[in-house]
């Protein structure tokens, strides 16, 4: 049932000076790529990407941004939140040779996508761009699942110097890849969108929800797909198609802003 | 307007745009929706971009192949007048007037409950408007045969019941309602009784047209709306149950049954409960 399951918190991990890590209690399958509606008593409820997987314990790891996520980075062990969930499709790989994309926090849902996809016994390469080198997050987690991982800092902190996209730019010249799945700031997805051609893609978008069941509207790109239902992935044939991506999104009464 | 057009593509006859106001409104703070065992739970706080900003949206989609009904709302006759003009200047079918909205402030239930107001925000639409206005009424009130009828005197085309039903959810371990505006309305399966009875009430109080919502998730609901009275039916969280597919599942439901009763038409239905 679509109500939010109240649990304690089990562990709170900082992730960098601005993310953290909430694990907690959720014994029901949950895919990579799928969401949860988090519920922060008293404050307010948003969307959260799964970021661990287990049997019986699941995370989220999020960056410190507005009101809600500000309450969650100040919860403790013990701490009750209510998960309503899981949300939206979740990954499916279609080839055998996959490229993953992560861009700040969305390197948070791609983490999980990675496994699976080596427990899929999938050739992966994974390329994560961020600002700075203060902002790195799941580097060794990555180096652990036997990906070959690369990173970007837009500042050359760390890793190669430049934007995620240049350095795709520059890898797609010289290798081929059955796949694509990316998630991060939107303008850096419709820019891979470009630069890799026909090459089968899959993003997963953000946008503000309300109800999370597909009723409310609230959600809807292109011809009516809600991103709590119908993605939060899409495949590039349907991103193509929706006038939204990389251009705007909507505020809460649902007036366009420009991204 | 894409959420719209998919909902035609289903096999809806018609479209209730969600209620629209003159400014643009956020709603409340999540959680805005909730599923309960039988129903589903909401306060959404009529989020809306406003009307200027939706009638720019709406002109990508009209005209369109079934009709578009304008829901609005607003705090008095005169906010329900001007927000009457407007909507009816974009080219929608038909208007409908909420006013019954279980859990917004001073634009909802407050308005919807006084037989007077209703009749004169109804005869103050009416007034300027050239298009069918319909009246969507609420569960939530002692004695609805008299505001049925005060939107009857008013001048109203058709009597749309019923809203949600007023309710709330407390979590019992963080000992507090779910819902950020802690009240919500309740939708879904198990409402239905309560609007079918609203139905049936209306249906020997008024000989205007009514239109059934309340619960209705299969061709079947929807035959005992029409049975109990209703001309036509709305359709909302059954998108939940059954997905935006529900539109052809009910209307080929519907059409399953008339034929297993050798029916020919609806229209020999409406109120027969009441025979």
């Amino acid at each position: 049932m679509n109500t939010p399951y109240v649990t304690p918190i089990l562990q709170v991990t900082t992730e960098t000076p601005t993310m953290k890590t909430i694990t907690f209690n959720f014994p029901f399958t949950t895919l990579p790529g799928q969401f949860y509606m988090i519920w922060i008593p008293g404050v307010d409820e948003i969307p959260m990407s799964v970021s661990y997987i287990e049997e019986k314990q699941k995370a989220f790891t999020f960056r410190k941004v507005g009101e809600a996520t500000q309450a969650l980075f100040r919860l403790k062990k013990g701490g009750l939140i209510g998960i309503r969930g899981p949300h939206g499709n979740g990954v499916q790989y279609h080839g055998k040779n996959l490229l993953f994309v992560g861009g700040g926090t969305g390197i948070a849902m791609i983490t999980p996508a990675v496994e699976y996809a080596l427990q899929q016994g999938k050739k992966t390469t994974v390329v994560i761009g961020v600002r700075t080198k203060n902002d790195v997050f799941f580097e060794q987690r990555l180096q652990q699942t036997g990906a070959t991982v690369v990173v970007t800092t837009d500042d050359g902190t760390y890793g190669k110097k430049g934007f995620v996209t240049d350095y795709i730019k520059t890898l797609l010249q010289t290798t081929s890849f059955d796949e694509i799945l990316t998630c991060g700031p939107e303008q850096m997805m419709k820019q891979l969108l470009t630069i890799s051609d026909r090459i089968p893609l899959q993003a997963s978008l953000e946008r503000y929800m309300k109800c999370a069941i597909g009723l409310c509207g609230q959600c809807c790109v292109g011809k009516g797909y809600r991103v709590c239902i119908d993605g939060p992935i899409f495949s590039r044939e349907l991103l193509e198609t929706f006038p939204e991506f990389g251009v705007f999104t909507r505020d809460a009464s649902g007036k366009k802003i420009p991204i | 307007m894409g959420g719209i057009q998919r909902i035609i593509d289903n096999g809806a006859g018609g479209i209730v745009t969600k209620s629209i106001g003159l400014e643009s409104r956020k709603g409340y703070l999540n959680p805005t929706t909730i599923e309960l065992e039988h129903g589903i739970l909401n306060a959404m706080g009529l989020p809306n971009p406003g009307i200027q900003a939706f009638t720019h949206e709406l002109q990508n989609l009209l005209p369109a192949s079934v009709p578009i009904i304008g829901s609005i709302y607003g705090k008095n006759t005169q906010e329900f007048q001007n927000l009457a003009q407007q909507m009816q200047a974009t080219g929608v079918h038909a208007l409908e007037l909420n006013l019954s909205c279980p859990h917004a402030k001073h634009v909802g239930l407050e308005t919807g409950c006084d037989p007077v107001l209703i009749q004169r925000i109804v005869a103050s639409v009416k007034s300027v408007a050239g298009i069918p206005v319909f009246v969507k009424l609420s569960p939530n009130v002692t004695d609805l045969p008299q505001l049925v009828q005060a939107a009857e005197q008013g001048g109203a085309d058709g009597i749309v019941l019923i809203n949600t039903v007023k309710a709330m959810a407390i979590d019992i371990e963080t000992q507090r309602p779910i819902l950020s505006n802690k009240h919500g309305g309740y939708s879904g399966k198990a409402i239905k009784p309560i609007g079918i009875r609203c139905v049936y009430d209306a249906y020997e109080a008024t000989d205007l047209p009514i239109i059934g919502v309340g619960g209705i998730t299969t061709g079947l609901d929807a035959l005992e709306y029409i049975q109990a009275g209703a001309s036509a039916i709305q359709i909302g969280s059954a998108v939940y149950y059954r997905g935006v597919e529900v539109f052809s599942h009910i209307c080929k439901e519907i059409n399953e049954w008339l034929q297993n009763h050798h029916q020919h038409s609806l229209k020999n239905l409406v109120g027969v409960a009441h025979e």
